[in-house]
């Protein structure tokens, strides 16, 4: 059987159907015929065409880009009145959307500071205040909502997030039997999301925090794989946060609303801290498990906790350098003498 | 300038022509990929959340597709090979089959990373700002991309010289260029494993047997795919598929079907044997953690087709078409889940802080995912359905095909990709 390459084929004058000597197939009368056919076919084609396509009438305004939009230049290649422009730009966008007229700024990364970020086990309680500090202070989405900082209940007996419980609900924490262990972007200084990036939409401040241009990003996912923290989100669907849930204190690299689509990640408050505050995380914590500051300042809180605690990172055979440190509350002794150093459980409670 | 024009609207026009059940198949086809077009829309509508994809299993059966499909490309090319090194007379004229499927998978592969990008109207920032060397995506980009136009090059230059009625100057513009997509074919598939391979979070991937594996299973399932679609073009057109040829593909299926086996079974022994933490997801692939066990039907039903196959080549009776044909089915099938579902998912489970989190992909996804192979194939078909005409002699710049009936018997011209002159068999 031949379907498309009969030996004989002939065309009535104007249509072009063949006309195979196969005995099921059709044969054409008159041109009208003919012509009758195939633009009924056309149309039919381009009915379900349009009805394929009939979905992107419920696009959102602020899918449809705008020119303005489209030839926003990358972060590190803007001009200051680039910057301005796209950052009015942002805030008319905010207002329209939540009716808040953001207080939106690009702040840059100050001289001679390099943040880290030290987490005392011994305090951590698990009570998860920092994770919804985090997302109210973010204005991530709430349906569905997306959190930077997962706590991990961990069993007696070892240090392997692995093996902790994500899901812990509890009446009342700590119970007693486990410790805990938030876990959060680790501002790597060799970070395997930015070196994977295609188009290079995320990448490291001089301050060292990796951070992500949400106007560049292209959704390809890349970097969530990446990472071996699991500290990338993806916004899977538009994010939806409540007017009057919205904090209109702004930065253009950290929490100014995101839309669908695109990666996001915790960015150590950067709006905050390079100005002299302290993460939203760091501020809820009800038992000061939480500490922050410059590294390259031997004075310095974070110094001083690196220089004399005994402080481990997580998942360090994968090197990627985290800058986000966790500690016990035992010092090393001066002698630098070999005394045990058991996680303090019990202790944590303030 | 006009001529090709012509040619063009020329090859438009017959790709609508053809008997009832050409029109059926096409007709289905493109219904197919009308509802994965639909189904596309409401992804970009609402967003990647119309899929199973989660922050913890970020990648699913778009990238699986990918995985699969950038294999099958390089394989059909990759057919060369023998050609070049056996001077292999069979498989001369599949060298243009070979490039055609090459050139529709690729197609294909460039849908489905697109389908899974979450901002794709801002495709045009890999222009502007392109992360290479580093990025092992934007050498994926550049492989694909450059081995779609290498095929789109030769499977076009030949088959409009044939309309020309030229003799195709194979020296300078052909044999060049095939030996470079040969060397090629080998790079596609060699960065897309590397694009997992260079995870140091994900110790599932982070394996230097993956691309190994990646080749040789790619060389079982091409081949497998051509023995196929060969029948079905022998059957439907009036191309005669040297027996030959099917043979000799045979005999490649099952080298790197065996070869792929033994890849699959030293990682098998590797990840059980030592039993380290790292091996949590081979664990939850083959035998789940917990209740979670999605996977665990689909990664045996693929080790069971895999096997089964591999016997049947093995014996005499795969010298039967039918059971090589069932051979060949099993193949395609056990390596698509092994690539796919067996490859990319089991990565993500447990997340690298311990979290699991199953996959099952959503209707609308699926959808895509069909619509999108249905393009595929409405494109493989659309090419066939040209070329054998145009290199048969029967659809030429003085002769359109469908105003002139062709003289009965009209013989396939055998295209010799590497020899002098065309031959007619």
């Amino acid at each position: 059987m031949r379907i498309f390459d009969s030996s004989q084929s002939k065309c009535s004058s104007g249509g072009c159907a063949s006309d195979d000597a196969a005995p099921s197939a059709h044969r054409l009368g008159t041109t009208r015929r003919s012509f009758l056919r195939k633009g009924a076919a056309a149309i039919g084609g381009m009915a379900a065409l349009v009805g394929a396509l009939s979905p992107l009438r419920d696009l959102d305004e602020t899918d449809l880009g705008s020119i303005e939009k489209f030839v926003q230049k990358h972060y590190k290649e803007m001009s200051p009145s680039e910057m301005q422009a796209a950052l009015d730009r942002i805030s008319r966008e905010v207002d329209k959307r939540y009716q808040i007229r953001p207080d939106l700024k690009d702040i840059r990364p100050m001289d001679g500071v390099e943040f880290v970020y030290a987490l005392n086990l011994s305090r951590c309680i698990g009570c998860r205040k920092c994770v919804y500090a985090c997302v109210e202070e973010n204005n991530q989405s709430r349906d569905p909502q997306i959190q930077y900082i997962r706590v991990v209940e961990m069993p007696r007996g070892t240090l392997d997030v692995e093996k902790g419980n994500h899901h812990y609900d509890r009446p009342t924490v700590p119970d007693g039997e486990h410790y805990y262990m938030p876990v959060q972007c680790h501002q790597c200084a060799k970070p395997p999301c930015v070196k994977v990036c295609p188009v290079e939409a995320t990448w490291q401040e001089p301050d060292g925090i990796t951070v992500i241009d949400y106007d560049w990003c292209i959704g390809c996912r890349y970097c969530e794989a990446a990472c071996p923290y699991w500290a990338r989100r993806f916004n899977f669907a538009e994010p939806k946060i409540a007017s009057e849930d919205i904090n209109p204190r702004m930065g253009y690299l950290s929490n100014r609303p995101r839309h669908k689509g695109v990666m996001e990640k915790c960015h150590f408050c950067l709006h905050r801290t390079r100005v002299g505050e302290l993460p939203a995380c760091l501020e809820i914590c009800p038992t000061g498990a939480r500490k922050f500051g410059n590294v390259l300042d031997p004075q310095s809180e974070v110094s001083q906790i690196l220089k004399s605690k005994r402080v481990f990172v997580l998942k360090e055979e994968a090197g990627t350098l985290p800058r986000f440190f966790y500690y016990f509350d035992e010092r090393y002794p001066r002698s630098g003498g070999a005394q045990e150093a058991p996680a303090d459980v019990e202790g944590a409670g303030a | 300038m006009k001529n090709y024009a012509t040619f063009l609207w020329r090859c438009f026009r017959l790709s609508f022509v053809g008997d009832w059940r050409y029109q059926m198949w096409m007709l289905t086809l493109t219904a197919i990929a009308l509802i994965g077009l639909n189904a596309y829309c409401r992804q970009l509508v609402y967003g990647l959340a119309t899929t199973g994809m989660t922050d913890q299993v970020s990648w699913g059966l778009y990238i699986a597709n990918f995985t699969f499909l950038v294999g099958m490309a390089a394989a059909a090319v990759m057919l060369v090979i023998p050609v070049y090194i056996y001077r292999n007379k069979e498989l001369h004229d599949l060298v243009i089959f070979g490039e055609l499927a090459a050139v529709s998978f690729i197609i294909m592969c460039l849908l489905f990373v697109v389908v899974d990008l979450g901002r794709p109207d801002r495709m045009h920032h890999l222009f502007l700002r392109f992360n290479f060397p580093l990025s092992m995506l934007t050498w994926d980009v550049i492989v694909l991309n450059g081995y779609l136009l290498l095929n789109l090059h030769i499977c076009g230059y030949l088959i409009y010289c044939a309309y020309r009625k030229r003799e195709p100057r194979k020296a300078l513009f052909v044999v060049p260029f095939v030996l470079i997509a040969i060397v090629w074919a080998v790079s596609i598939h060699t960065v897309t494993a590397f694009l997992y391979v260079g995870l140091g979070a994900r110790p599932f991937w982070n394996s230097a047997i993956i691309a190994p594996r990646f080749l040789a299973s790619a060389f079982a399932a091409g081949p497998a795919f051509i023995i196929l679609t060969l029948q079905v073009i022998g059957r439907f057109t009036s191309y005669a598929v040297p027996q030959k040829a099917l043979m000799t593909l045979r005999q490649i299926v099952l080298v790197a079907l065996t070869i792929n086996v033994f890849l699959l079974l030293s990682e098998v022994f590797t990840e059980f044997y030592a039993d380290t933490g790292h091996s949590a997801s081979t664990h939850y692939l083959f035998f789940g953690i917990g209740n979670d066990r999605a996977l665990v039907p689909w990664i045996w039903t693929s080790m069971g087709m895999t096997a089964v196959a591999l016997l049947i080549l093995y014996l005499p009776l795969a010298r039967s078409l039918r059971y090589l044909n069932i051979a060949c089915v099993l193949i395609i099938v056990g390596i698509w889940i092994e690539k796919g579902m067996g490859l990319i998912v089991p990565a993500f489970i447990p997340t690298p802080i311990g979290e699991i989190v199953e996959y099952r992909p959503t209707i609308n996804e699926i959808l895509v995912c069909l619509g999108i192979w249905a393009a595929g194939i409405l494109l493989f078909t659309i090419s066939v359905r040209i070329t054998i005409p145009v290199l048969s002699g029967r659809l030429t710049i003085d002769r359109p095909y469908t105003m002139d009936p062709s003289p009965a018997g009209a013989e396939f011209t055998r295209v010799d990709v590497f020899g002098s002159e065309r031959s007619t068999s």
